[in-house]
């Protein structure tokens, strides 16, 4: 009942498939993405193109205890919102950056993956933070291989951010996923190196790196904290989910399913 | 979609409170306040005093909980 649920090679198949849908439809969203476009367009197309393709939405509805159903398919997260945002009339402008987190279920299982896209021409500091939490993700996919610890990958990601100077949200995590979206285990964005469950092969992971630039309220907590960094790090908006930076600076969100094999990591969906 | 930081512990329900809350006590002694979850409440899954449970912590509040499993 806990623990990570281990999939067969036809079921990894299966996910691959979710996941290539995702990819697909988030390419498609990329290429709208420019001045004047709302982020409830974006999220009207990825509901056609879902419907299109057969598959359903992990996202829409989804109500984790205490939180109202989520209301799109497809999580638009501009600038200093790091995830969850909520696809509605916003317009997008150029220099923003925009984080789409996006979920297929195909054949019963759930596919999951993150891109975040410039608007035009953005700022160095926005290129910068996109560049290097696209990278944390790189470094942490190169991790999961039998034998491996999930502190491997977290390790892999903080150590990466950090040596950029940016600071790596711990309030969300990676998880789990197959049949269901999140299953065990968590998978932090930090950790240590050779700690925490061992990586099996079987096991399918949803590693989603959240970086952010350090503001000086967040600067604050952590020069406060004894725990290693571990701050309450995200504010919430009214609406339950839009969670955004203390300092409102920028965060950037990537995100790939990985099925761990025995010849080493395969992104699903590519 | 990310999924927020949480910490499973063990734990013993001491007492039933109003509007399905529950007092349990953790393996460290700490006295918590918890709620069912929705997943249980949807199986019609009674908790009783004395009930062997895991509870879902937020590491930002470590005072309440959600009760998530009861072990038989």
């Amino acid at each position: 009942m806990r623990g990570p649920v281990l999939k067969t090679r036809e079921e990894i198949e299966t996910m691959d498939r979710a996941n290539r849908v995702v990819l697909e439809i988030l390419e498609i969203l990329r290429g709208m993405i420019r001045p004047g476009v709302t982020t409830g367009q974006l999220n009207a197309v990825a509901e056609e193109e879902l419907a299109r393709r057969g598959a359903k939405s992990p996202f829409k509805g989804y109500a984790p205890m205490g939180l109202p159903p989520y209301p799109g398919v497809v999580c638009i997260s501009v600038n200093d919102v790091i995830v969850h945002g909520i696809p509605g009339r916003e317009r997008l402008r150029e220099g923003d950056i925009v984080g789409l987190d996006f979920g297929s279920i195909l054949d019963g299982f759930v596919g999951d993956s993150a891109i975040t896209v410039g608007v035009g021409e953005v700022s160095e500091e926005a290129a910068s933070l996109m560049d290097a939490t696209r990278e944390c993700l790189d470094l942490a996919i190169e991790e999961m291989r039998p034998g491996k610890r999930l502190g491997d990958i977290g390790a892999a990601v903080q150590e990466h951010a950090e040596s950029r100077g940016f600071h790596v949200i711990r309030s969300f995590v990676g998880h789990g996923i197959g049949r269901r979206m999140h299953e065990d285990p968590q998978v932090q964005n930090y950790g240590r190196r050779g700690r925490g469950l061992e990586l099996k092969e079987g096991m399918v992971l949803a590693v989603e790196p959240m970086v952010c630039v350090i503001g000086e309220k967040l600067a604050a907590r952590l020069e406060k904290s004894s725990r290693d960094g571990m701050v309450q790090d995200v504010r919430t908006d009214p609406d339950g989910w839009t969670a955004r930076t203390l300092d409102g600076t920028l965060a950037a969100h990537f995100e790939n399913s990985i099925a761990i094999t025995a010849d080493g990591p395969r992104v699903l969906g590519r | 979609m990310s999924k927020e930081d949480a910490i499973e512990v063990m734990a013993t329900v001491l007492e039933t409170l109003p509007n399905a809350m529950f007092q349990v006590e953790l393996e460290n002694k700490h006295k918590v306040l918890a709620h069912i979850s929705g997943k249980m409440r949807k199986h019609f899954i009674r908790i009783l005093p004395g009930d062997r449970v895991l509870v879902e912590l937020s590491p930002y509040d470590l005072t309440r909980g959600r009760i998530i499993y009861r072990y038989k």
